[in-house]
Protein backbone atom coordinates (compact mmCIF):
# COMPACT_ATOMS: atom_id res chain seq x y z
CA UNK A 1 0.00 0.00 0.00
CA UNK A 2 2.58 2.17 1.18
CA UNK A 3 4.71 1.68 -2.07
CA UNK A 4 1.53 2.82 -4.07
CA UNK A 5 1.25 5.93 -2.22
CA UNK A 6 4.69 7.22 -3.16
CA UNK A 7 4.69 6.57 -6.46
CA UNK A 8 1.37 8.28 -6.77
CA UNK A 9 3.15 11.52 -4.91
CA UNK A 10 6.04 11.34 -7.13
CA UNK A 11 3.99 11.03 -10.47
CA UNK A 12 2.14 13.99 -9.59
CA UNK A 13 5.28 16.18 -8.57
CA UNK A 14 6.72 14.88 -11.99
CA UNK A 15 3.60 16.39 -14.01
CA UNK A 16 3.92 19.55 -11.98
CA UNK A 17 7.12 19.87 -12.51
CA UNK A 18 7.56 19.04 -15.91
CA UNK A 19 5.98 21.13 -18.37
CA UNK A 20 3.61 21.00 -21.52
CA UNK A 21 4.75 17.71 -23.78
CA UNK A 22 6.20 15.68 -21.41
CA UNK A 23 3.45 15.79 -19.39
CA UNK A 24 1.04 15.19 -21.97
CA UNK A 25 3.09 12.29 -22.78
CA UNK A 26 2.86 11.03 -18.98
CA UNK A 27 -0.86 11.74 -19.13
CA UNK A 28 -0.91 9.87 -22.23
CA UNK A 29 0.48 6.41 -20.13
CA UNK A 30 -0.91 6.93 -17.14
CA UNK A 31 -4.38 8.14 -17.51
CA UNK A 32 -5.76 6.30 -20.46
CA UNK A 33 -9.08 7.41 -21.99
CA UNK A 34 -9.62 9.94 -19.28
CA UNK A 35 -6.28 12.15 -19.45
CA UNK A 36 -6.27 15.24 -21.58
CA UNK A 37 -3.90 15.43 -24.21
CA UNK A 38 -2.54 18.80 -26.36
CA UNK A 39 -4.57 17.85 -29.62
CA UNK A 40 -1.89 18.82 -31.55
CA UNK A 41 0.75 16.92 -29.96
CA UNK A 42 1.55 13.68 -32.18
CA UNK A 43 3.35 12.06 -29.66
CA UNK A 44 1.43 11.95 -27.24
CA UNK A 45 -1.63 11.16 -29.34
CA UNK A 46 0.53 7.81 -30.98
CA UNK A 47 0.89 6.93 -27.39
CA UNK A 48 -2.70 7.36 -26.76
CA UNK A 49 -3.77 4.86 -29.91
CA UNK A 50 -0.91 2.10 -28.95
CA UNK A 51 -1.50 2.34 -25.50
CA UNK A 52 2.09 3.06 -24.28
CA UNK A 53 3.78 0.84 -27.11
CA UNK A 54 6.06 1.28 -29.65
CA UNK A 55 5.41 0.70 -33.01
CA UNK A 56 7.32 -1.63 -35.02
CA UNK A 57 8.45 0.11 -38.81
CA UNK A 58 6.60 -1.83 -41.54
CA UNK A 59 4.35 -3.32 -43.05
CA UNK A 60 2.35 -0.19 -43.36
CA UNK A 61 2.73 1.80 -46.84
CA UNK A 62 2.05 5.28 -47.09
CA UNK A 63 1.95 6.73 -50.49
CA UNK A 64 1.69 10.59 -50.78
CA UNK A 65 2.98 13.28 -53.09
CA UNK A 66 6.71 14.37 -52.56
CA UNK A 67 5.26 18.14 -53.47
CA UNK A 68 2.33 19.11 -52.49
CA UNK A 69 1.39 22.71 -54.14
CA UNK A 70 -2.18 23.17 -52.55
CA UNK A 71 -2.16 22.25 -48.58
CA UNK A 72 -6.05 22.29 -49.02
CA UNK A 73 -6.44 18.79 -50.61
CA UNK A 74 -3.35 16.53 -50.60
CA UNK A 75 -3.97 12.88 -51.93
CA UNK A 76 -3.41 9.89 -49.28
CA UNK A 77 -3.25 6.21 -50.10
CA UNK A 78 -2.58 3.93 -47.32
CA UNK A 79 -2.20 -0.31 -46.99
CA UNK A 80 -0.61 -2.71 -44.80
CA UNK A 81 0.25 -5.85 -45.19
CA UNK A 82 -2.04 -8.29 -43.97
CA UNK A 83 -3.96 -11.60 -45.01
CA UNK A 84 -7.28 -9.85 -44.08
CA UNK A 85 -8.53 -13.71 -42.75
CA UNK A 86 -10.62 -13.82 -39.81
CA UNK A 87 -8.77 -14.48 -37.22
CA UNK A 88 -5.30 -12.51 -38.91
CA UNK A 89 -6.66 -8.81 -40.07
CA UNK A 90 -5.71 -5.28 -39.65
CA UNK A 91 -8.07 -3.64 -37.49
CA UNK A 92 -7.42 -0.18 -38.29
CA UNK A 93 -5.27 2.27 -39.98
CA UNK A 94 -4.73 6.10 -37.99
CA UNK A 95 -3.53 8.98 -40.02
CA UNK A 96 -1.31 11.29 -38.25
CA UNK A 97 -0.26 14.74 -38.94
CA UNK A 98 3.03 16.09 -37.08
CA UNK A 99 2.84 19.56 -37.96
CA UNK A 100 -1.00 20.53 -37.90
CA UNK A 101 -2.73 22.17 -35.71
CA UNK A 102 -4.63 18.45 -34.42
CA UNK A 103 -2.02 15.41 -34.93
CA UNK A 104 -5.52 13.60 -35.80
CA UNK A 105 -6.35 13.42 -39.25
CA UNK A 106 -8.52 10.02 -39.60
CA UNK A 107 -8.56 6.24 -38.67
CA UNK A 108 -9.84 3.97 -41.47
CA UNK A 109 -11.52 0.69 -39.55
CA UNK A 110 -11.39 -2.71 -41.32
CA UNK A 111 -12.75 -6.10 -41.50
CA UNK A 112 -12.00 -9.27 -43.24
CA UNK A 113 -14.81 -8.31 -45.32
CA UNK A 114 -12.67 -5.30 -46.40
CA UNK A 115 -10.32 -7.81 -48.05
CA UNK A 116 -7.88 -5.29 -47.92
CA UNK A 117 -6.15 -3.00 -45.77
CA UNK A 118 -6.04 -0.25 -48.13
CA UNK A 119 -7.64 3.15 -48.17
CA UNK A 120 -7.58 6.82 -49.85
CA UNK A 121 -8.77 10.22 -49.20
CA UNK A 122 -7.38 13.30 -49.35
CA UNK A 123 -6.37 15.60 -46.64
CA UNK A 124 -5.66 18.73 -45.27
CA UNK A 125 -1.57 20.04 -44.62
CA UNK A 126 -0.64 23.66 -42.83
CA UNK A 127 3.00 23.57 -43.72
CA UNK A 128 5.66 20.94 -45.22
CA UNK A 129 5.60 17.68 -42.47
CA UNK A 130 6.52 14.09 -42.20
CA UNK A 131 2.55 12.25 -41.78
CA UNK A 132 2.76 8.73 -40.10
CA UNK A 133 0.07 5.98 -40.67
CA UNK A 134 -0.31 3.82 -37.33
CA UNK A 135 -1.68 0.26 -38.39
CA UNK A 136 -3.69 -1.73 -35.56
CA UNK A 137 -3.64 -5.56 -36.28
CA UNK A 138 -6.01 -8.33 -34.33
CA UNK A 139 -3.31 -9.27 -32.29
CA UNK A 140 -3.10 -6.75 -30.73
CA UNK A 141 0.44 -5.01 -32.60
CA UNK A 142 1.20 -1.54 -33.70
CA UNK A 143 2.77 -1.20 -37.28
CA UNK A 144 4.06 2.47 -38.26
CA UNK A 145 4.96 3.66 -42.01
CA UNK A 146 6.38 7.56 -42.50
CA UNK A 147 6.47 9.99 -45.04
CA UNK A 148 7.38 13.62 -45.56
CA UNK A 149 5.48 15.72 -47.96
CA UNK A 150 6.59 19.22 -48.76
CA UNK A 151 3.54 21.60 -49.16
CA UNK A 152 4.02 24.71 -51.05
CA UNK A 153 0.77 27.23 -49.71
CA UNK A 154 -0.60 25.55 -46.26
CA UNK A 155 -4.38 24.62 -46.33
CA UNK A 156 -5.72 24.57 -42.54
CA UNK A 157 -6.62 28.71 -43.08
CA UNK A 158 -5.43 31.36 -40.76
CA UNK B 1 -27.17 20.62 -48.78
CA UNK B 2 -24.54 17.82 -49.01
CA UNK B 3 -24.92 15.75 -52.23
CA UNK B 4 -23.04 12.33 -52.48
CA UNK B 5 -21.65 10.22 -55.14
CA UNK B 6 -20.26 6.68 -55.29
CA UNK B 7 -18.69 4.78 -57.74
CA UNK B 8 -19.27 0.86 -57.48
CA UNK B 9 -19.12 -1.87 -60.36
CA UNK B 10 -22.19 -3.33 -61.26
CA UNK B 11 -20.72 -6.79 -61.74
CA UNK B 12 -18.09 -8.82 -59.93
CA UNK B 13 -16.98 -12.52 -59.20
CA UNK B 14 -17.15 -14.53 -56.27
CA UNK B 15 -14.49 -13.43 -53.97
CA UNK B 16 -13.13 -10.52 -56.10
CA UNK B 17 -12.22 -7.77 -54.05
CA UNK B 18 -13.40 -4.19 -55.41
CA UNK B 19 -12.74 -0.46 -55.25
CA UNK B 20 -15.30 1.39 -54.35
CA UNK B 21 -14.61 5.77 -54.47
CA UNK B 22 -17.36 8.11 -52.89
CA UNK B 23 -17.00 11.75 -52.58
CA UNK B 24 -19.89 14.14 -51.04
CA UNK B 25 -20.26 17.62 -51.22
CA UNK B 26 -19.16 18.84 -47.43
CA UNK B 27 -17.22 22.42 -46.62
CA UNK B 28 -15.69 20.35 -43.64
CA UNK B 29 -14.74 23.25 -41.58
CA UNK B 30 -12.23 23.00 -39.78
CA UNK B 31 -12.82 25.81 -36.93
CA UNK B 32 -9.13 26.84 -37.74
CA UNK B 33 -9.92 28.99 -40.43
CA UNK B 34 -10.87 33.23 -39.62
CA UNK B 35 -13.47 35.19 -41.06
CA UNK B 36 -11.47 37.58 -43.02
CA UNK B 37 -14.32 40.68 -42.45
CA UNK B 38 -14.92 39.65 -38.87
CA UNK B 39 -11.65 37.77 -37.75
CA UNK B 40 -13.47 35.79 -35.71
CA UNK B 41 -12.92 32.25 -35.96
CA UNK B 42 -15.43 30.04 -38.33
CA UNK B 43 -16.77 27.75 -36.10
CA UNK B 44 -16.19 24.10 -36.74
CA UNK B 45 -18.44 22.06 -38.72
CA UNK B 46 -17.50 18.68 -39.94
CA UNK B 47 -18.60 15.17 -41.03
CA UNK B 48 -17.17 12.97 -38.24
CA UNK B 49 -17.98 9.40 -39.64
CA UNK B 50 -18.30 7.40 -42.56
CA UNK B 51 -19.91 3.74 -42.64
CA UNK B 52 -19.69 1.17 -45.09
CA UNK B 53 -22.33 -1.67 -45.20
CA UNK B 54 -23.11 -4.30 -47.59
CA UNK B 55 -26.49 -5.96 -46.99
CA UNK B 56 -26.69 -4.29 -43.84
CA UNK B 57 -23.48 -5.51 -42.08
CA UNK B 58 -20.41 -2.98 -41.47
CA UNK B 59 -17.50 -3.72 -43.25
CA UNK B 60 -15.60 -0.50 -43.29
CA UNK B 61 -15.58 2.71 -41.55
CA UNK B 62 -13.65 6.49 -41.21
CA UNK B 63 -13.66 8.83 -38.06
CA UNK B 64 -12.69 12.12 -39.85
CA UNK B 65 -11.28 15.13 -38.22
CA UNK B 66 -10.75 19.14 -39.48
CA UNK B 67 -7.38 17.22 -41.24
CA UNK B 68 -9.69 15.82 -43.66
CA UNK B 69 -10.02 18.00 -47.09
CA UNK B 70 -13.78 20.11 -47.94
CA UNK B 71 -15.73 17.63 -50.14
CA UNK B 72 -13.86 14.49 -48.51
CA UNK B 73 -13.36 11.42 -51.29
CA UNK B 74 -12.83 8.08 -49.65
CA UNK B 75 -12.10 5.38 -51.55
CA UNK B 76 -11.60 1.33 -49.79
CA UNK B 77 -11.82 -2.08 -50.94
CA UNK B 78 -14.69 -4.72 -50.69
CA UNK B 79 -14.45 -8.61 -51.01
CA UNK B 80 -17.43 -9.55 -52.56
CA UNK B 81 -18.94 -12.90 -52.12
CA UNK B 82 -22.92 -12.62 -53.12
CA UNK B 83 -25.12 -10.09 -54.92
CA UNK B 84 -26.30 -7.53 -52.75
CA UNK B 85 -26.77 -3.59 -51.80
CA UNK B 86 -24.23 -1.33 -50.47
CA UNK B 87 -25.66 1.06 -47.63
CA UNK B 88 -23.16 4.14 -47.42
CA UNK B 89 -23.61 6.73 -44.51
CA UNK B 90 -21.83 10.22 -43.45
CA UNK B 91 -22.56 11.85 -40.36
CA UNK B 92 -22.44 15.35 -39.55
CA UNK B 93 -21.39 16.87 -36.12
CA UNK B 94 -24.79 18.39 -35.82
CA UNK B 95 -26.49 14.98 -36.14
CA UNK B 96 -27.37 15.16 -39.75
CA UNK B 97 -26.59 11.89 -41.82
CA UNK B 98 -26.29 11.39 -45.87
CA UNK B 99 -26.80 8.12 -47.19
CA UNK B 100 -26.34 6.91 -50.59
CA UNK B 101 -26.89 3.36 -52.15
CA UNK B 102 -25.30 1.03 -55.04
CA UNK B 103 -26.07 -2.73 -56.01
CA UNK B 104 -24.13 -4.77 -57.34
CA UNK B 105 -24.24 -8.30 -59.11
CA UNK B 106 -22.08 -11.21 -58.78
CA UNK B 107 -21.84 -13.42 -61.69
Amino acid sequence: MSKVRIEVVDRREFLIVSGGAAAALMAGFVGGAHAKIDPADENAFLQQITKGATPTEGKVKLEMPEIAENGATVPLKVSAESPMTADDYCKSITIISTKNPAAHVCTFHFTPDSGKAWASIRIRMAETQEVWAVAEMSDGSFYIGKTTVKVTIGGCGG
Amino acid sequence: MAKARVKVPKKAKKGEVITIKTLIKHKMESGNRKDRKTGKKIPRHIIDRFEAKFNGKLFFASDWQGGVSGNPFCAFTHKVQESGEYEFMWHDEKGEIYTAKAKITVA
